[in-house]
């Protein structure tokens, strides 16, 4: 069995967004990149799997669109325990481009289960999963908070409002996880990095897919007022605010 | 076209939201706004959607449709648009517009934003507004395709009462049906009020300090109708359940009244929750960034503070 993670290459959650001067791009000098947090937590997931499989897992692969700037993300991913890396060789356009970018691909390979983060943490997308399942016309299950193996048959929770679904899906396909898939990302040793030095990282060409969508214009969300400040010992001033003056409840 | 999804047959407050948007779109193109259904809902809850502008619904009820299965869903929107000649789809922000809507996007070669916040500001070019690195920026999207595919970000249209004549049809694609993500079992807390319906919701951090401490807040939320949610070393640890996380890597919630009780506000927690109308935050460190989010702030520690909170807002609800 054949595992594909698709990971992003994101700037840290932690970054305070600069625009740049004429507001039409965001200034993204100086900073840090990561998996897209999803993506880490399917990558940890696929490696729990691979782990307590006895052998049955025999690679996972990770994959990503993105120009020579993005390697560094996927050697951590190999550093992390992936086996092999692919990165397609393209700025990363809109969600729909890369879809169409990791579809073709792939599509010589046979992948049994694709895992995609539900969303990136940059443009908050919540697409490329998706998309990438009607290109390869396979089935898909999204909003998975867990994945486990039983003999041949994969089993999946669907989150649904107020609860879950359990799901069998015929493979190969396609789930899109959210958290609680893994519980923590996994923090590559030092051997993980030495040996991610020498784990295979193709780089293949792109196939000049387009995108569709294109970010024209930034703005900075507007500054909220001054926070009222309650007495700890008047509380029942916050009700009367909230009532009188927020009209809330 | 708008997806209209339902639960258990009735449509949520969020579906009459995207109907208004969606009516309010085909205005701006002169055309009309056509809705699609799939699953069991009666004539007279389709009916309502006229209420919102919608002048036709196309109601798809069929057995093998009782479960979500992405690629049939995305099928059938894909192939009513068509027969519609919809330029724009419309869905919500909810887990199944995550599910189908992209497969979709793909079908009609349409450019997708997801969560959008509100309507286009251009139709030529088709420009839209949408938040990026969870709202620490705004970013104005330009869709180049023909079609568009558009999801709208919860409680940022607002629900519009236009009330037009509607015509329901029942609508009968000829698409390949087949099962191939089964469900086998469901599980679903009843009475609960849930995280993505919910107008106010009561948050709790470290600062109660573990899950035995949880009592006073499920008491406020008992309260006020709220539902509850916690930050995300709350959830790591264990003390509450991860579909209660709110934050930047769990559930993004915009509701009219927000409780920070014992969240300091790390930048991932404010990115799930600046949506919201109000925020009200309880922390013992005046310096702790929950204040520059929040709307109104008490300093203080949340266990001495919450039992005077519920003495306040349960004296409140009895004399209104």
């Amino acid at each position: 069995m054949k595992i594909l993670v698709c990971v992003s290459n994101v700037p840290d959650t932690t970054t305070r967004i600069k625009l740049s001067g004429d507001q039409s791009a965001v200034d993204l000098a100086g900073v840090q990149w990561i998996i897209n947090p999803w993506d880490e937590l399917a990558l940890t997931r696929a490696l729990e799997l691979k782990e307590a499989s006895g052998g049955k897992i025999e690679k996972i692969t990770v994959i990503s669109v993105g120009e020579k700037t993005a390697e560094p993300t996927m050697r951590k991913a190999l550093a992390i325990g992936a086996d092999d890396a692919i990165r397609v060789d393209a700025t990363p356009g809109d969600a729909f481009a890369v879809a169409h970018e990791i579809s073709q691909a792939v599509k010589d390979e046979s992948y049994d289960i694709i895992l995609c983060g539900i969303e990136s943490s940059d443009y908050n997308g919540s697409a490329m999963g998706g998309m990438l399942s009607e290109f390869l016309s396979l089935p898909s299950v999204s909003s998975v908070s867990k994945l486990d193996i039983e003999g041949d048959q994969v089993k999946v929770n669907r989150e649904i409002s107020g609860g879950y679904e359990v799901v069998e899906p015929e493979m190969p396909f396609v789930a899109i996880v959210q958290k609680g898939i893994a519980k923590e990302p996994r923090i590559p040793s030092m051997r993980g990095i030495m040996m991610a030095r020498k784990k295979p990282l193709k780089v293949v060409e792109s196939c000049g897919a387009e995108a569709l969508t294109a970010f024209t214009a930034y703005q900075p969300p507007q500054a909220k007022a001054a926070c009222k400040m309650i007495d700890a010992d008047n509380v029942a001033e916050l009700v009367d605010l909230l009532h009188n003056e927020a009209k809330i409840i | 076209m708008i997806y209209t999804e339902n639960v258990d047959g009735k449509f949520k407050k969020q579906t009459f939201e995207i109907a208004s948007y969606g009516a309010d779109i085909a205005r701006q193109y002169g055309g009309e706004a056509v809705a699609l259904s799939i699953g069991n809902v009666a004539g007279d809850e389709l009916k309502l959607l006229a209420q919102y502008g919608i002048t036709k619904v196309l109601n798809v009820n069929n057995d093998a449709l009782a479960n979500l299965e992405n690629q049939t869903y995305a099928a059938i929107v894909a192939k009513a648009a068509q027969d519609e000649g919809a330029e724009v789809v419309v869905f919500s922000g909810s887990n199944t517009a995550k599910a189908v809507a992209p497969r979709v996007s793909v079908k009609l070669k349409a450019g997708m934003v997801f969560a959008a916040t509100g309507l286009p500001v251009s139709l030529d070019p088709f420009t839209i507004s949408k938040k990026v690195f969870h709202g620490k920026a705004f970013a104005k999207v330009i869709i180049s395709s023909q079609i568009k595919v558009i999801s709208l970000a919860q409680n940022s249209f607002g629900v519009h009462e236009n009330p037009v004549e509607i015509a329901v049809q029942d609508y009968e694609p000829q698409i390949d049906m087949a099962v191939k993500t089964k469900v086998s079992q469901v599980e679903k807390a009843s009475g609960k009020v849930l995280l993505n319906d919910a107008e106010i919701i009561v948050s709790g951090g470290r600062g109660l300090k573990g899950s035995e401490n949880w009592a006073p807040l499920e008491e406020l939320a008992d309260i006020l109708g709220a539902a509850t949610a916690c930050s995300r070393p709350v959830s790591d640890e264990g003390w509450r359940p991860h579909s209660e996380h709110v934050g930047q890597t769990g559930k993004i919630v915009a509701p009219n009244l927000y409780f920070a009780l014992g969240i300091s506000g790390a930048i991932q927690h404010l990115a799930g929750v600046s949506s919201s109308k109000v925020i009200v935050a309880v922390n013992t460190d005046i310096d702790a960034p929950v204040f520059q989010a929040a709307d109104y702030g008490i300093v203080g520690d949340v266990q001495k503070i919450l039992p005077q909170l519920n003495k306040a807002f349960r004296k409140f609800k009895s004399e209104n």
